[in-house]
């Protein structure tokens, strides 16, 4: 079915029909619409999810993460200070490998407060052990909420898709919708190794681990984050193949032939598509690459497309405040270490707080990035785009 | 009435091994709320003392289901094994009748869990929360909480030269809890095993949130030799330092009225966190504790009079 929907519809939307166990939830712009209209679905009875509205994001989480040791297929929704109060709760939910999903709207970070989109709520939370995906559109969005569940479920992880505040969340889309019998019967029933609610073999979760235990159970957490690409790859075919729309790991615009490409993620990829074909217009040779899959870091796709162009901006919505530039930018410094051909990198720090990213601004971009091909040197490493003074 | 005889029989929950002190208060308190309950039940504890000592992986004490989250989310974490045990209910999944439990300590309660609890309460899940109260942070080694009394000494209010202890009286936590109208809601503590195993039960069977504060002696922290915890709870009843009361459909009941009201003196002196209250020679801070205990006293027996 074809309708006109904003990012948070299409969210609530694929929660409404994976029509999840348990949803905790606690309101925050600009994913307050997920949440909101998610408990209209509760109170029309179009879902027989329990809902939870918590006092804070904290208690959320926490409920999210009782809910799931008792066997539930559990969701929520939040952003910015939300996911960072639900900071602690993170690491705790991955650690007892509970595979919750988190509908996460990218907002910036306070101080200063501030209500739209960057990337820097997300990124804070890139150590805890979570699954992070980030989608470049409403469709995009709608797919990959209900692919989530599945690929948390299998991987043991809990995960985390991401829509730029505002842009994706309320933006207005043309997005086509899967028959709601299909959703549940393609994700199938959730598969629960040790359940808390099993009265007959009690057992205990969240033990104290110390020096002689806790190393081995963080090295199995890592080793499944090491290990579950070939999942994620398998459960994205696996959705094409049922509903015919493909997503890639790592996604490639007009890479075949591109000398220089922008790397980013987030909606910033929709908005690079078309500065590419403006730019191809002019039989300039630019590409674009979008993370799609930010954790795990698919290390391999990555590098097989950074070192096809000559020259590449990588464009972070986010800063680490580490004088290193910002996360994409370190990650892929890191994997170009060993690599036998190297392009030259440029990282691009911009749109903090929603500051808005043009065509024509990245059209700027690919011109300083076929500057730097032509001349073979990179004028300064890291800078900060878009923003007064510099 | 619970028969000694009856939850001897009962078969062990909580189970011995574990690494708590001698005299340890809350290990009785979870051995006995778990003998009390006649539903199977699942467990949730806040990070503490009581979940420190019983669950060093890869040993556990409890013979129930148990998950303990973080510190201060017992109650929400409670929250949500509870509504997903509703949820697999309806759907068939689950078929038996089970109780939830939620263990927090003074600092887990009264403090860092306290938003946590009152949500858990005001979304009415049919959830017991205990609180183990020994008073202060005894997990980090004896800080203050809200919990703490008026004049003892923890490592955060230390009886100094100048100043004698804890300036502050204790949070009266039962109201705050009794305010948001809960199912059931109690205080009662290990030397009346009785009284507090029918408060168990009778918050169990009650249709929505309940909560019972057990006052819980610490050896260490409250500085006392270990045989003496049940004691030392007898005498804080006898004094009326912890009135054992109930709230239920909107009625107080006290449900243990000593005889005849001891000074409170007969209470700190048992114990060495108010030893330096008992050398100074201005007697003003035992009187203003005295007068806090009374005031509170006086207010219960109105209350359980209405």
């Amino acid at each position: 079915m074809i309708v006109a929907r904003t990012g948070n519809e299409a969210m609530a939307e694929a929660m409404r029909q994976i029509n999840p166990d348990v949803v905790a939830a606690y309101p925050i712009t600009p994913a307050t619409e997920v949440v909101q209209l998610f408990a209209s679905f509760v109170a029309d009875g179009l879902v027989t999810t329990e809902f939870v509205p918590a006092e804070s994001e904290h208690s959320a989480l926490s409920a999210c993460v009782g809910a799931s040791a008792a066997g539930a297929r559990v969701m929520t929704s939040t952003s910015s200070q939300g996911l960072a109060l639900m900071h602690e709760i993170l690491f705790i939910a991955a650690g007892m490998r509970l595979p919750i999903v988190i509908c996460l709207v990218n907002r910036a970070l306070s101080s200063p407060i501030n209500i739209h989109c960057d990337h820097s709520d997300s990124l804070a939370s890139r150590d805890s052990g979570w699954l992070q995906i980030f989608t470049e559109n409403t469709q995009e969005a709608y797919d990959t909420t209900i692919m989530a569940v599945k690929m948390a479920e299998e991987i043991m992880l809990p995960a985390m898709v991401t829509t730029d505040g505002f842009i994706i969340s309320h933006g207005m889309e043309r997005i086509e919708l899967i028959d709601d019998k299909k959703v549940p019967k393609w994700l199938g029933e959730r598969k629960v190794v040790n359940n808390l609610l099993d009265i007959d073999k009690p057992i205990t979760l969240g033990s104290l681990d110390l020096q002689d235990y806790y190393f081995e159970h963080k090295r199995q957490e890592i080793e499944a984050m090491n290990n579950c690409l070939p999942i994620i790859e398998k459960v994205q075919k696996d959705f094409g193949d049922t509903f015919g729309r493909y997503y890639p790991i790592v996604d490639e615009y007009k890479m075949d032939d591109a000398e220089v490409a922008i790397l980013a993620m987030g909606s910033t990829g929709g908005t690079a598509k078309v500065a590419v074909e403006r730019m191809r217009e002019q039989g300039k040779k630019v590409g674009l690459i979008r993370c799609r899959i930010y954790r795990p870091f698919p290390k391999q796709a990555m590098l097989r497309a950074i070192t096809k162009v000559k020259a590449l901006g990588i464009m972070d919505r986010a800063d680490t405040f580490s004088t290193m530039g910002g996360h994409l930018y370190n990650d892929c410094r890191s994997i170009l270490y060993d690599a036998d051909k190297k392009p030259l990198i440029k990282n691009y720090i911009y749109g903090l707080g929603g500051r808005d990213i043009s065509i024509e601004e990245i059209e700027t971009v690919f011109e300083q990035l076929l500057k730097i091909k032509n001349t073979g040197k990179v004028d300064k490493d890291i800078v900060y785009y878009g923003v007064r003074g510099e | 009435m619970a028969s000694l005889k009856e939850l001897a029989k009962q078969g062990e929950k909580f189970l011995g091994g574990h690494r708590a002190c001698a005299g340890c208060g809350a290990t009785i308190i979870a051995r006995q709320v778990l003998l009390a309950a006649q539903y199977p039940v699942v467990v949730g504890a806040a990070t503490g003392c009581l979940e420190v000592i019983s669950t060093i992986y890869p040993y556990s004490a409890w013979n129930v289901p148990y998950i303990h989250n973080a510190f201060e989310n017992v109650a929400a974490t409670m929250s949500g094994v509870e509504v997903a045990y509703n949820a697999l209910k309806k759907k068939g999944k689950i078929t038996k009748e089970l109780r939830f439990i939620a263990f927090g300590g003074d600092g887990g309660t009264y403090d860092i869990g306290l938003q946590s609890l009152s949500g858990m309460i005001e979304r009415r899940h049919r959830v017991l929360y205990v609180c183990y109260n020994n008073e202060a942070y005894m997990n980090t080694g004896i800080q203050r909480s809200s919990a703490t009394p008026y004049g003892a000494h923890t490592t955060t209010s230390p009886a100094g030269t100048k100043i004698p202890g804890k300036l502050q009286p204790r949070k009266n936590l039962t109201e705050i809890i009794i305010a948001h109208e809960p199912a059931y809601a109690a205080q009662a503590t290990i030397g009346y095993w009785n009284d507090l195993v029918t408060k168990v039960r009778k918050a169990l069977d009650a249709n929505g949130p309940s909560f019972i504060n057990i006052f819980s002696p610490c050896r260490l922290g409250w500085a006392y030799p270990p045989e003496k915890t049940a004691a030392i709870t007898r005498l804080a009843v006898e004094t009326c330092v912890w009135p054992l009361y109930e709230y239920e459909n909107g009625k107080y009941r006290i449900t243990v009225k000593p005889k005849e009201k001891k000074p409170i003196v007969e209470f700190l002196k048992m114990q060495g966190r108010f030893s330096h209250l008992l050398k100074l020679k201005d007697d003003t801070p035992i009187k203003e504790f005295q007068a806090e205990v009374d005031r509170i006293w006086e207010k219960l027996l109105k209350r359980s009079a209405e």
